[in-house]
C-alpha cells in the first residue's frame, strides 16, 4: 500500500518525521482551542460580574499557595443533583477574571463555588485553625498558621498591573491604592473603607477583622471565600436545568 | 566518570558550571526573602560542586579515542540511579499523602507538610522524577542501541540529565515552601519553567543528532515514541506555562490565560502530559525492552505505524473530556468525547502489538519476572486506556467525575503501567550496562514483582470501590425527593477504602524498595562480561 511506502520513506528522514509529529499534533489543539479566544458567546456578558478586591486577590493565592484545590472544586456541573447540592452551576463569566482558574478535579471536599455567605467569618476561622473542632469526622487538613501570619500587603499593586496588563480590568486608580484596599476591607471603620468601597461597588464585604490587630493570612482567605460565588448575582436568577 | 570527556570538553563544562553558579548567584541575590533566592542558593551549590568535580580533572591528560568505538552509557547509569533515587522518595511521600487521608493530624503542624503542598511533591515526584529520569536514561540507551551509534557528544547528555534534575529539585522544594501556579502537572513557576525549556531543546537536538548518526537507514519503532514525547511536550509546556511574573526576582505570576479558555489549555496540557508524558514515552521502553527480552520481533510493523500516528493525532482532541457539563461549550466536550472513543483503536493496537509479540515466548513470561513485568504493563495499559475511554462517555463521567474513580483510574495506569513497564526495562537494561550477567538477585526481582502486583491491585480496587460509591451517594435522592446522604456522610464512607488504599500503597512502596536494593547490589558486584548490541564503526565526532 502507498500509505505504507510513504512512511517507509518518512522512516529514514528524523527532521520529516519530526515535523509530521508536530502537524499531526497540531490539529486537535487548534480546532478546540482557537475558537474560545474569538467565539463571543463561550463567556457570558454579566453587568454586574465584578473584580476580586486585593484582599480578596491576596486571599485568593494562599488558596493556591496552600493547594486547597487539590480537594475542592469550584465548578458546580449542570447535573441535578449538583444544583440541589450546591446551588446553581456555575457560568464560564464567573472565572473569566481567574488566572488561574481553580475549577479542580476532585472532591474529598465539596465544592465551593457558592459558599460565600454561606457560614460566618468566626465559623471560617474556627474551621480553618482546626476543621475537627468543628466537623468531628473532617478529614479536612488544619491550617493554624493562617491565623498568625501576617498578610504582606506590601506589593499587591504590581499583582493588579500584571493583571490589568492580562485584561483584567483593573484601573490605575485600584492600583496605586491596592495596599490601602487590602487593609481598608479588613478595617470597616477606617477612613480607607469609604474609598474601597467607591472602587469596588456596594457588595464588597467588609466585617470582622474589627480588632486592632494586624490583618493576617486568615482574614484574606476568609474574604476570599465569602466572595465566592458572589461577584455577580446573575446565576442566581438563570433557570436551572435538568 | 568526567576524565572521559576530552579536555575540551571539560574546559566548557567549567565554564557552564561557572554559569550555573553565577546565575544561581544572581537569583540569591536579586531575591531578597523570597523563594527564588532559595532556589538561587540551590543552584549555587549545584554550580559550585560541578565546578569542583570539574576543576579535579581539568588538567587530567586526554582520554583515550578507542571510547569513540564504544557506546556512552554513563549518563545512562546516572539516570537510573536517580530515578531510583526519586522513585523511593517520591512514592513514599504518596504513601504519606494517602495516610493523611485517613489520619488527618499525621502531619508535623507545619505548613510544608500540609496535604496541599505534599500532593504535587508526590504527583510531580512521581511523573516527572522517577518517570522522567527513566525516560531519559533508557532514550539514552535505546537511541544508542537502535542505531548503533555513540551519542552525537558526551557534554550535552549530562546538561539535560543535570539540568532536568536542577528543574525538579526546584519544583520540588518549590511545593514545600508554597511556590506553584496550581495547574496540575505544571505546577512548577515561571523561571523554573524557562529553564526546562532549555534543557528540553537541548534534549530534542542531542536526540536528533544521535539519529543522523545511525548506521541503520530506518529509524527504530521506538524511536518514533520518544521522539513524540520530546516534541509534543514542548508544545504543550510551552503553551499552557505561558504566564508574567509580578516581578523578575520573585517566584510568583499570572498564568496567561483565565477562566473556561484556561481550564481548556490546562486540560489540553493535562491529558496530554498523560498522553505524551506517561504513554508515548513509555510506549518507546516497551518497544525497545519487550521484543528484546522476549527474544521475538514485534508483532506486525504495519500495526506499529497506524497506532503511533493513531496515538499522536487523536490524543490532542480528548482533553475536553475532564470538563464534561461545566461551562466549557458543549460542542468541544462532543469532541472530546467523541475522539476519547476513537481513541481506544489505537491504544488497543499499540497493547495488542506488544502482547502479541509474546505469543511464542509465554513460557518466558512465566519465568522471567522482568518480562512478566512488561507483561503486566502492556495487559494495564489496555486496561487503563479502555476505561480512560469509557470515563470519557459523558453520562459515565457525570457519575465519575470528582470522585476517587479517577484516582483509581490514574493508579491503575500509573502503577500498572507506567511503573511496571519501567521496572522491566530497568531489570533488562542494568545487567546490560554494567556489565553483569544477570541481576544480582533474581530471586528479589520476583520479590518485587509480586509485592508491586498486590500492591497494584489492592490499590485500585479499594478506590474503584471508593469513586463509585462517592459518585452513587452524591446523587442519590430519598423517597421524598431530596438528596438522601450530606456531604459529609460521603466523605466518612471513604475511611475504609482509604485505609485499603495505605496497605496497597505500602505494599507497592516495598516492592520498589526491595528493587533499589536489588540494584544496589547489582551495581556494587563483580563485572562479568555481558553481550551487547556492536556498535557499527564510526567515524570520530
Ligand atoms: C485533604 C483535602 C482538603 C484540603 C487540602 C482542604 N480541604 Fe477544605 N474540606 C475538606 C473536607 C473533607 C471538607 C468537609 C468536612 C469539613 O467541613 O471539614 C472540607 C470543607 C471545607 C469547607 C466547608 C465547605 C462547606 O460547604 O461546608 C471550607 C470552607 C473549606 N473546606 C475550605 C478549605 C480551604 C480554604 C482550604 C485550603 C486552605 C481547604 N479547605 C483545604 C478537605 C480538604
Ligand atoms: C506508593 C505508591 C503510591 C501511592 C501510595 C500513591 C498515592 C496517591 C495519593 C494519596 C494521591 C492523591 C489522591 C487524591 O488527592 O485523592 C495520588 C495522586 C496521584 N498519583 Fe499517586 N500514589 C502512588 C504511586 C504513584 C505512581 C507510581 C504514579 C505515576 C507514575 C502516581 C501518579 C499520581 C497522579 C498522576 C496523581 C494525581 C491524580 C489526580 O489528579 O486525579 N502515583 N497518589
Amino acid at each position: 500500500m502507498s500509505i505504507f511506502k510513504f512512511h517507509y520513506n518518512l522512516e529514514k528522514n528524523s527532521v520529516g518525521f519530526v515535523v509530521a509529529i508536530i502537524l499531526a499534533a497540531s490539529v486537535g489543539g487548534l480546532v478546540e482551542i482557537a475558537p474560545l479566544f474569538t467565539i463571543d458567546d463561550t463567556v457570558e456578558t454579566l453587568p454586574d460580574m465584578r473584580v476580586y478586591t486585593p484582599l480578596e486577590l491576596a486571599g485568593r493565592n494562599i488558596y493556591i499557595r496552600e493547594g486547597c484545590y487539590a480537594c475542592h472544586s469550584q465548578m458546580i456541573r449542570t447535573l441535578r443533583d449538583e444544583v440541589e447540592r450546591y446551588g446553581p452551576y456555575s457560568l464560564a463569566a464567573e472565572s473569566q477574571y481567574d488566572h488561574p482558574m481553580l475549577w479542580g478535579s476532585k472532591r474529598t471536599g465539596p465544592d465551593i463555588a457558592r459558599l460565600g455567605g454561606k457560614y460566618s467569618d468566626d465559623w471560617h476561622e474556627a474551621h480553618l485553625i482546626y476543621p475537627r473542632a468543628v466537623v468531628p469526622t473532617s478529614i479536612m487538613p488544619a491550617y493554624p498558621w493562617l491565623a498568625t501570619t501576617p498578610l504582606d500587603v506590601e506589593g499587591l499593586g504590581a499583582h493588579l498591573a500584571v493583571l490589568a496588563q492580562l485584561g483584567v480590568p483593573y484601573t490605575d486608580d485600584m492600583i496605586a491604592n491596592a495596599s490601602r484596599d487590602a487593609t481598608a476591607q479588613a478595617r470597616p471603620d477606617s477612613d480607607a473603607a469609604t474609598g474601597l468601597v467607591d472602587r469596588y461597588g456596594e457588595a464588597t464585604t467588609i466585617r470582622r477583622f474589627t480588632d486592632a490587630r494586624e490583618v493576617t493570612e486568615m482574614d484574606a482567605v476568609i474574604a476570599y471565600l465569602q466572595i465566592l460565588g458572589q461577584l455577580t448575582q446573575a446565576p442566581y436568577a438563570a433557570e436551572v436545568p435538568q | 566518570m568526567i576524565a572521559i570527556l576530552t579536555p575540551r570538553e571539560r574546559q566548557i563544562g567549567m565554564a557552564m558550571a561557572i554559569g550555573l553558579a553565577l546565575l544561581g548567584l544572581t537569583m540569591a541575590a536579586l531575591g531578597g526573602h523570597d523563594p527564588i533566592a532559595v532556589h538561587g542558593f540551590m543552584a549555587l551549590a549545584l554550580g559550585l560542586a560541578l565546578v569542583f568535580a570539574v576543576g579535579s580533572v581539568l588538567e587530567e591528560p586526554a582520554p583515550n579515542p578507542a571510547r569513540l568505538q564504544q557506546y556512552y552509557d554513563d549518563p545512562i547509569k546516572v539516570g537510573i540511579v536517580l530515578a531510583m533515587i526519586w522513585g523511593v522518595f517520591a512514592m513514599t511521600i504518596g504513601l504519606w499523602v494517602a495516610a493523611l487521608m485517613v489520619w488527618p493530624d499525621a502531619t508535623f503542624g507545619q505548613a510544608w507538610s500540609s496535604y496541599g503542598r505534599l500532593r504535587p511533591v508526590h504527583t510531580t515526584g512521581v511523573i516527572f522524577a522517577f518517570g522522567g529520569n527513566a525516560l531519559i536514561a533508557t532514550s539514552f540507551h535505546v537511541m544508542q542501541r537502535t542505531c548503533r551509534a555513540r551519542l552525537a557528544d558526551q557534554l550535552s547528555p549530562w546538561f539535560v540529565l543535570i539540568g532536568y534534575n536542577l528543574f525538579l529539585v526546584w519544583a520540588v522544594t518549590g511545593y514545600f515552601m508554597g511556590v506553584t501556579q496550581s495547574k496540575e502537572y505544571a505546577e512548577p513557576e515561571w523561571y523554573a519553567d524557562i529553564w526546562l525549556v532549555i534543557v528540553w531543546v537541548t534534549y530534542l537536538v542531542l536526540y536528533l543528532r544521535t539519529l543522523k548518526r545511525r548506521a541503520e537507514p530506518h529509524i527504530y519503532v521506538a524511536n518514533w515514541y520518544y521522539l513524540a514525547f520530546i516534541v509534543v511536550v514542548a508544545m504543550l509546556h510551552i503553551v499552557n506555562a505561558a504566564a508574567i511574573p509580578v516581578s523578575w526576582t520573585g517566584a510568583k505570576s499570572y498564568p496567561a490565560f483565565s477562566g473556561v479558555q484556561d481550564a481548556m489549555v490546562q486540560w489540553w496540557y493535562g491529558h496530554n502530559a498523560v498522553a505524551f508524558f506517561m504513554t508515548s514515552g513509555f510506549l518507546g521502553m516497551l518497544y525497545y525492552y519487550l521484543p528484546m527480552r522476549a527474544q521475538r520481533p514485534i508483532f506486525s510493523y504495519r500495526l506499529s505505524i497506524i497506532s503511533f500516528w493513531g496515538i499522536t493525532f487523536f490524543y490532542l482532541w480528548v482533553g475536553s473530556h475532564h470538563l464534561h457539563y461545566t461551562a466549557l461549550p458543549t460542542w468541544v466536550q462532543n469532541l472530546g468525547m467523541t475522539f476519547s472513543i476513537m481513541l481506544l483503536v489505537p491504544s488497543w493496537a499499540s497493547a495488542g502489538n506488544a502482547l502479541a509479540t509474546l505469543n511464542g515466548a509465554w513460557h518466558r513470561v512465566r519465568d522471567d519476572a522482568t518480562l512478566r513485568f512488561m507483561f503486566i504493563a502492556a495487559v494495564f495499559y489496555g486496561l487503563s486506556t479502555f476505561e480512560g475511554s469509557f470515563l470519557a462517555i459523558r453520562p459515565v463521567n457525570a457519575l465519575s467525575h470528582y470522585t476517587d474513580w479517577t484516582v483509581g483510574h490514574v493508579h491503575s495506569g500509573a502503577l500498572g503501567w507506567l511503573a511496571m513497564v519501567t521496572f522491566g526495562a530497568f531489570y533488562s537494561v542494568i545487567p546490560q550496562i554494567w556489565g553483569r550477567t544477570a541481576m544480582y538477585s533474581p530471586k528479589l526481582v520476583e520479590w518485587h514483582f509480586w509485592l508491586a502486583l498486590a500492591g497494584l491491585l489492592t490499590y485500585v480496587f479499594s478506590l474503584w470501590n471508593a469513586g463509585i460509591t462517592q459518585g452513587l451517594m452524591w446523587r442519590a435522592y430519598n423517597s421524598a425527593g431530596t438528596l438522601n446522604y450530606s456531604f459529609i456522610e460521603s466523605m466518612e464512607a471513604m475511611r475504609p477504602y482509604y485505609i485499603a488504599r495505605v496497605l496497597g500503597g505500602a505494599l507497592f512502596l516495598a516492592g520498589i524498595c526491595v528493587g533499589a536494593v536489588n540494584i544496589w547490589l547489582t551495581i556494587r558486584g563483580a563485572r562479568d562480561a555481558a553481550p551487547d548490541r556492536p556498535l557499527s564503526p564510526q567515524a570520530a565526532e
